[in-house]
């Protein structure tokens, strides 16, 4: 309050000339049109990427209908094509790679918020972001020059002999260890939203007012029941967000899936087998494609697809993420 | 549902008798402690993956790099050459996509922060916006290859460009909007009393306060476009000659790493592994940058 005493005397000097009243409208209208054009520019994009996707991808679905999502034919050849072995590989690799990714992603958030020793928080939160701002493509090939031997050698002969016999989802978990496949693909986007994922939790798991720890701690409460009664609890819209997030981002990657899904277009009974992504097949099927054929207009239309499921779920995780920051 | 959670951890229930009581606190404990080393252990192993990744980007990148990597162009298998083409054509098109994207996307953060905090078209676009920055970039290719490459003709390194403007413009715009926003109103009040325009107050003041916030914005902005190579696949293409020539395919460092990774050369691998090197250690180096810059002036 003691500063509130200082504003009498500013508002003591002369008054502005009213000359120059002018020329300030004018600079103000030109920098606010500027402003509102740039924001207005990022809706035409928007708009645009979504009318010209669906252009592109017309003729495809003039051609095979609401048969064109469902459809498990890709056959360049006979020029027939169906969307629904990508959309399912697409579906199959994101939620698999979340199943593995938010157990990793809540210890990571935390060890970070409750665990750490305040010295190490810093550089383990940084080697955390780093992970998500690696390329796509080093993930490939780290994906495929080193995890995938490994997968083949050693993990996935293992899961066969152990999970593998298992009554009912042992089917999930046989077949011959290629390396490559839909969980290996699921394995490295795992890793890949893991950073996305633990920052929102982090940063939501912060926002808890630390009174209501407290009075939790007072009452006895471990530390891991504090953050089961009254962290979580707090924060389960947020946290539900920045999962939606990194379903979000696992749905669209292309590269490093590109490099360790097997690219074939079946869907195999089980998670070892060789599949395919929206983005992978447009991503490997684009550069065999002539411009006006009715195969480049599929791939459009795959990314129309991907288009409309990504922004769901994006949409649906800001829904979630905004109350909490709003507040 | 989740409040009674915490009843079992209360005084009161069988707990009463002193031997029970001692009994379920070592198993509260115990229970806690499996907790603490699970998620000790899932930080472990996050960051046993980067650790992984750059080994194996160390170990076979350094191999690979010696000075022909800098001073000659891609040549046919098993007659050497290097990345230069690749090199410079990252360059350019990552500097040219930085001049035209960043300032697109401060006016859209200045428009989210000062004009249009509350208002129905400010909260579409930073929503729009929002969605932009987590979209697969892939399909930002698609739009630009039916927008440029189509209708004019080929695959061109302006293409690329535009593809990466775009990608750049809603990094900027989250961190120009977040960092005007720590800007208290007192300040702008301060300016206004002053009898300054508006567009004065932001550029001079907002923007000055906000100048470290805003350049980690870009730094991560620009790392996030020097790795993205799906966009350019559909746009740019690739050339594994020398060329500044924008108009024509242009080669960068991603798509050399694409197409070499991907050839059953081993001498292209190599180069693929040198690339992969060059590039995520000036990817990661921007992203540590950007954070050094946002310490020092906050």
């Amino acid at each position: 309050m003691s500063h509130a005493t200082a504003i009498p005397s500013a508002i003591s000097a002369p008054p502005p000339t009213a000359r120059r009243k002018g020329s300030t409208s004018f600079g103000d209208a030109v920098f606010a049109g500027a402003c509102t054009a740039a924001g207005v520019f990022v809706l035409l994009l928007l708009g645009g990427i979504i009318i010209e996707l669906f252009i592109g991808g017309w003729p495809a679905f003039r051609t095979f209908g609401a048969g064109f999502v469902t459809g498990t034919i890709w056959n360049p050849v006979d020029e027939v094509f169906g969307a629904g072995v990508s959309i399912y590989g697409t579906i199959v690799t994101a939620l698999l790679a979340l199943m593995l990714a938010v157990p990793l992603a809540f210890g990571v958030a935390f060890y970070l918020t409750e665990l750490a020793p305040p010295w190490l928080r810093r550089p383990v939160g940084t080697a955390v972001e780093l992970l998500a701002a690696v390329p796509s493509i080093i993930y490939g090939m780290w994906g495929f020059f080193l995890l995938a031997p490994i997968m083949a050698q050693t993990v996935q002969p293992w899961m066969i002999d152990t999970i593998g016999e298992l009554p009912i989802i042992g089917a999930l978990f046989q077949g011959p260890a290629f390396g490559t496949g839909i969980f290996t693909a699921s394995l490295v986007l795992a890793i890949m939203v893991l950073p996305f994922i633990a920052a929102t939790m982090r940063d939501v798991f912060q926002q808890v007012p630390q009174v209501y720890k407290e009075s939790a701690y007072g009452l006895g409460a471990t530390t891991w029941e504090v953050v089961r009664g009254v962290v979580l609890p707090y924060t389960r819209v947020s946290v539900a967000g920045g999962i939606m997030l990194g379903l979000g981002r696992a749905l669209g990657e292309t590269m490093a899936v590109t490099f360790v899904i097997g690219n074939a277009n079946r869907i195999s009974t089980s998670l070892f087998g060789s599949g395919n992504t929206i983005a992978s097949i447009v991503a490997l099927e684009f550069g065999e494609s002539e411009l006006g054929s009715l195969k480049l207009s599929a791939l459009l239309a795959l990314g129309f697809i991907l288009f409309v499921i990504s922004f769901l779920v994006l949409a649906a995780s800001r829904f979630l993420l905004r109350p909490k920051i709003g507040s | 549902m989740s409040a009674s959670t915490l009843s079992h951890t209360g005084p009161g229930h069988s707990a009463r008798d002193p031997k029970t009581a001692a009994a379920l606190g070592r198993r509260r404990k115990r229970v806690d402690m499996l907790v603490r080393a699970l998620c000790t252990g899932a930080t472990v192993i996050a960051i046993a993956f980067l650790i992984s990744i750059l080994g194996l980007l160390t170990y076979r990148g350094f191999a690979a790099i010696d000075l022909t990597l800098f001073t000659t162009s891609t040549r046919p298998p098993g007659s050497g050459g290097g990345l230069l083409n690749a090199i410079v054509g990252s360059l350019i098109q990552v500097s040219i996509a930085t001049v035209v994207g960043t300032p697109i996307g401060m006016l859209v953060g200045t428009y989210l922060a000062e004009y249009a905090r509350a208002s129905t078209l400010g909260n579409i676009v930073r929503f729009v916006s929002d969605i932009l920055l987590s979209a697969p970039s892939i399909l930002i290719g698609l739009f630009v290859y039916q927008l440029l490459v189509v209708p004019f003709g080929g695959f061109s390194g302006w293409a690329g460009v535009v593809a990466l403007s775009i990608i750049i413009i809603p990094v900027v715009v989250r961190t120009t909007e977040d960092m005007l926003r720590l800007i208290p109103d007192t300040l702008r009040e301060a300016v206004a009393g002053l009898g300054a325009p508006k567009w004065k107050m932001i550029v001079l003041v907002c923007w000055r306060s906000a100048i470290s916030g805003i350049l980690t914005g870009i730094l991560l902005g620009i790392a996030r476009i020097a790795g993205e190579t799906a966009p350019l696949l559909f746009t740019s293409l690739g050339n594994n000659a020398f060329t500044t020539d924008l108009s024509r395919p242009f080669p960068s460092l991603p798509l050399s790493i694409y197409a070499y990774a991907g050839s059953p050369y081993e001498d292209w691998i190599a180069l693929a592994w040198a690339g992969a090197l060059l590039t995520t250690a000036l990817v990661l180096g921007l992203n540590i940058l950007a954070r050094a810059v946002l310490k020092v002036r906050i």
